[in-house]
């Protein structure tokens, strides 16, 4: 059943507002989503301002600067800072992205959470673990029936042009986690991000699985949970379609009958 | 990895509450919510038929209460709800073929399926209005 409230030990708090930086000319305003799990409070609000002169365009660079320079026990998660790990999404300003793509907006005032109904495992870090075990669950890599071939398994540039918008997904968890579907049903409900991984697979001319895969997503719940609220397709930092690739599950659910 | 979620209390990241009200998801809830006032709308058209055929004074006394000013605001919400659901229906069925998937593309039917059923909703008053007039 869905919950819409906050659980009573997740509700947030107000937390600590950090002075100003002195002489700045444009200043930055972070409100950022903190949980300690050591100290047995609820999460709390905390206020950062930072002197967007002397800080790098991004969000990602701000909270860097924050760490460094104002609270070093700020936690999250980030590796590549050019959008091709998927390590820094968060929730910023309201949906979801990655604070390294994101530009530092013109007003300056930024309210920073961990992606959206998730377990916390500190500040801005969400626990992946469900979402990476349903990923595991669609087997996204390739399975054959055919005997492997003396060289490489061969696909005409039309077949592989099928994978172009499935194949840049970095497994961000943006999309999989700003979905309402998700959020009331995540525990079986696989999610967009992990149905783009299956249709990746099921679209490719050289997997020999696509019936069985089809078959494991045959159920009320795994698919059939996205009612095309497409919150997915609007937050991913990539552009690209869960909400398409979902649609092209069901059209071949429908086309195999 | 797996001990992760055997954490202390791990509270639940906040959702609804932060998360900005997006064109596309209030569409949807909003197609949930006129499903919903439609399936209770057709227990009053039932009420409606009920007493077409119970007699005149049964029927009086239903129009009574559906000409009242409860009464009109009930039927225009209805009414609405009708028509947003009926076309947003249709969108979804577009989407059920692989039609319209694309964001800019869900945009522009989204918002015309506002403008459309608030039109459809003004013709169908304007014209029930006329015809008591005449």
């Amino acid at each position: 059943m869905a919950e819409f409230t906050l659980p009573q030990n997740s509700k947030v708090r107000k937390g600590k507002t950090w002075p100003k930086p002195e002489g700045a000319a444009r200043v930055g305003t972070f409100q950022i989503y903190r949980w300690d799990p050591d100290d047995g409070e609820n999460p709390r609000e905390d206020t950062f301002y930072l002197d967007l002169d002397e800080t790098g365009p991004m969000i990602l660079d701000g909270l860097i600067k924050i760490k460094n320079e104002i609270d070093s026990t700020l936690t999250f998660r980030r590796s590549c800072r050019e959008g091709v790990c998927g390590s820094c999404a968060f929730n910023i300003n309201g949906t979801n992205t990655l604070a390294c793509t994101m530009v530092m907006p013109k007003s300056g005032m930024l309210k920073i959470y961990p992606l959206p109904h998730m377990p916390v495992v500190k500040d801005l870090v969400a626990d992946l673990t469900i979402p990476y075990a349903q990923l595991q669950e669609v087997e996204p890599w390739l399975k054959t029936k055919t005997p492997a071939p003396q060289r490489e398994r061969l696909q005409s540039p039309e077949d592989r042009a099928k994978l172009d918008g499935l194949w840049e997904c970095i497994l961000c968890f943006s999309c999989q986690t700003s979905c309402p579907s998700y959020w009331w049903n995540g525990d079986r409900y696989l999610g967009p991000a992990v149905l783009l991984q299956a249709y990746r697979w099921i679209a490719d001319s050289r997997d020999e699985y696509s019936g069985e895969r089809l078959d494991a997503l045959e159920d009320p719940f795994r698919l059939y949970r996205c009612h095309t609220i497409m919150n997915c397709t609007k937050t991913c930092p990539k552009s690209l379609n869960p909400a398409k690739s979902i649609a092209e599950i069901k059209k071949l659910m429908v086309a195999r009958q | 990895m797996a001990s992760e979620t055997k954490g202390p209390n791990r509270p639940l990241s906040p959702h609804l509450q932060i998360y900005k009200p997006q064109l596309t998801s209030m569409l949807s809830i909003t197609h949930r919510l006129t499903g919903l006032a439609l399936a209770v709308g057709t227990l009053v058209l039932v009420w409606w038929i009920g007493a077409v055929a119970a007699g005149p004074e049964a029927l009086d006394d239903v129009n009574d209460f559906l000409s009242s000013w409860l009464g009109i605001l009930l039927m225009a919400g209805w009414s609405y709800a009708l028509f947003y659901h009926l076309l947003n229906g249709i969108r979804h069925l577009f989407w059920d073929m692989g039609a319209g998937l694309e964001l800019k593309a869900a945009y522009a039917s989204g918002w015309a399926v506002v403008a459309g059923s608030i039109l459809l909703t003004v013709i169908a008053w304007a014209m029930a209005l006329g015809n008591v007039g005449s």
